[in-house]
């Protein structure tokens, strides 16, 4: 595996094996000191030329933890405000010396396009609303755990709200479904995709038919900042019918879980503390995003010699 | 070209071996604390668990504590080799002060023991380390020695050495 761009491109058999990998780091990450030498010498960029809180310090977290050395790349902080090209800023970088660069921008392809610029191995961390793999990984991990087993057989997914600007829907659905979930997706039909031919999924448009007969609710955040024209009412109203509220958690299935990518609109999509419930894993999904990172990292980065099957 | 299984130890010598492993660690440690036993990861746990289940035989006092190293995150061969899940570790107690026998199955270029002894490290600074093999094969690569064997194996660098606990194989290559 060289890069890391797409969950369409990744068989479930090589996601189980990032599943277990992802478990080897969650116990480093449970050790007295956290730390291993296993990619000391190896350079990982983390380049973003869009906002990130969790997802860039995961990264960042996850490569330090592995003994890599990390390059920092801010777009609003560089020579991109001078007019320089993503190409131009990829090959500056590389001269310096990089094996990893990690990606993050507004528009779809971006990761993929830089491929074609670099020797180095590429991993995808958001793409406007095209994928989000390494969010899928971690996702998926996170409801392994939880549920326990090897895949996510029989478990009944549902993700709610903005799928139409996520990219975190895109990677899950694929994710879950090559696991073996099932998946609705739920909210208003401005909010889905317009054509969802060839999407492994249920579609529904009353998140209150859904909630008591999920294993997982999945909460995505609305993304005001993709919208350019009114696709919700108001977002009171959008609150009321798709807002996760204390009534709709006591409708939740006993032993079903809340789940959300961050970060959360409270008062929108989110209208319960995830701290006043006791079935949130967000903040699992967090602490779990370093794992999966690292496991991503040490797969592209440890690898070598003797050609692997790949899916 | 043809290969052939060699039977170098039967079951009932691997029995033996580490019931003998036990003894001679007792005596070994006879004034000193009671040992922690860490299996090296994957090869060394189920030895590990058999020498702390001939040491409860011996002592009866079940004050042998058993744990798991995995060496695969600290290993020089990262980047050489593909990537594959590995084991976890799981360590009992603080090793400080402790003394740790580190338990494999095989020793042959002594890098996986380097790089448990290194992963060791981090749980702690044990008082000391001492090694037990099941099977030494010889080709050394680094200044490393058991300090208990099970038994001497002479072999080529190409041959591969299996160890179970039906007894132990050499396929000539």
């Amino acid at each position: 595996m060289k890069h890391f761009l797409d969950i369409a491109e990744i068989n479930r058999e090589s996601l189980i094996e990032l599943l277990d990998l992802t478990a080897n780091m969650a116990e480093i990450n449970r050790r007295p000191v956290p730390k291993v030498p296993a990619l000391r010498g190896k350079v990982v960029a983390t380049v973003f030329f869009e906002d990130s809180t969790r997802t860039r310090i995961s990264f960042d977290t996850a490569a330090k933890r592995l003994s890599a050395d990390v390059m920092g790349f801010t777009a609003s902080a560089s020579s991109i405000n001078k007019g320089e090209s993503i190409r131009d800023t990829i090959e500056t970088l590389e001269a310096i010396g990089v094996d990893a660069f990690v990606i993050r921008h507004k528009s779809g392809g971006v990761p993929a396009t830089v491929t074609k610029w670099s020797d180095a191995s590429i991993i995808n961390a958001g793409d406007g609303a095209n994928q989000h793999p390494t969010q899928a990984l971690l996702d998926s991990y996170t409801i392994r755990e939880h549920f326990g087993g090897q895949d996510l057989t029989g478990l009944r997914i549902a993700i709610v709200g903005d799928v139409r600007h996520s990219r975190v829907a895109r990677s899950d659905i694929q994710a879950f479904t090559k696991l073996g979930a099932s998946v609705t997706i739920v909210g208003p039909s401005t909010l889905l995709p317009s054509d969802v031919t060839g999407w492994p999924v249920e579609m529904c448009h009353e998140f209150d038919s859904v909630i008591g007969d999920s294993d997982v609710i999945y909460m995505l955040r609305l993304q005001r900042e993709r919208m350019n024209s009114a696709f919700v009412p108001s977002l009171e109203e959008y609150a009321q019918r798709f807002g996760l509220d204390k009534s709709r958690v006591n409708r939740m299935r006993a032993g079903s879980i809340v789940m959300h990518p961050g970060p959360m609109n409270r008062g929108v999509e989110m209208c319960v503390d995830p701290a006043e419930i006791s079935n949130s894993l967000i903040l699992r999904q967090v602490t779990n995003g370093v794992s999966a990172r690292m496991a991503v990292l040490f797969k592209l980065l440890g690898a070598g010699g003797i050609p692997e099957g790949e899916g | 070209m043809s290969s052939t299984v060699v039977e170098v130890f039967s079951a009932q010598d691997v029995i033996k071996s580490i019931t003998r492993i036990a003894h001679e660690i007792l005596e070994r440690n006879a004034d000193g604390e009671t040992p922690v036993l860490i299996g090296v990861q994957s090869g060394g746990t189920w030895i590990a668990k058999a020498i702390k289940e001939a040491l409860d035989r011996i002592k009866s006092d079940n004050a042998i504590l058993c744990g798991a190293i995995d060496a695969g995150m600290h290993r020089d061969d990262i980047g050489m080799r593909p990537v594959v899940a590995a084991h976890s570790s799981s360590i009992p107690v603080d090793l400080s002060g402790a003394t740790v026998i580190l338990v494999d199955d095989v020793l042959f270029t002594g890098r996986t023991v380097r790089a448990a002894l290194e992963a060791l490290n981090e749980y702690g600074r044990p008082r000391c380390v001492q090694l037990a093999v099941l099977v030494d094969r010889g080709h050394r690569e680094l200044p490393i020695r058991p300090d208990f064997v099970g038994k001497n194996i002479p072999t080529k660098a190409t041959d591969e050495v299996s160890v179970s606990a039906d007894g132990v194989f050499v396929e000539a290559r």
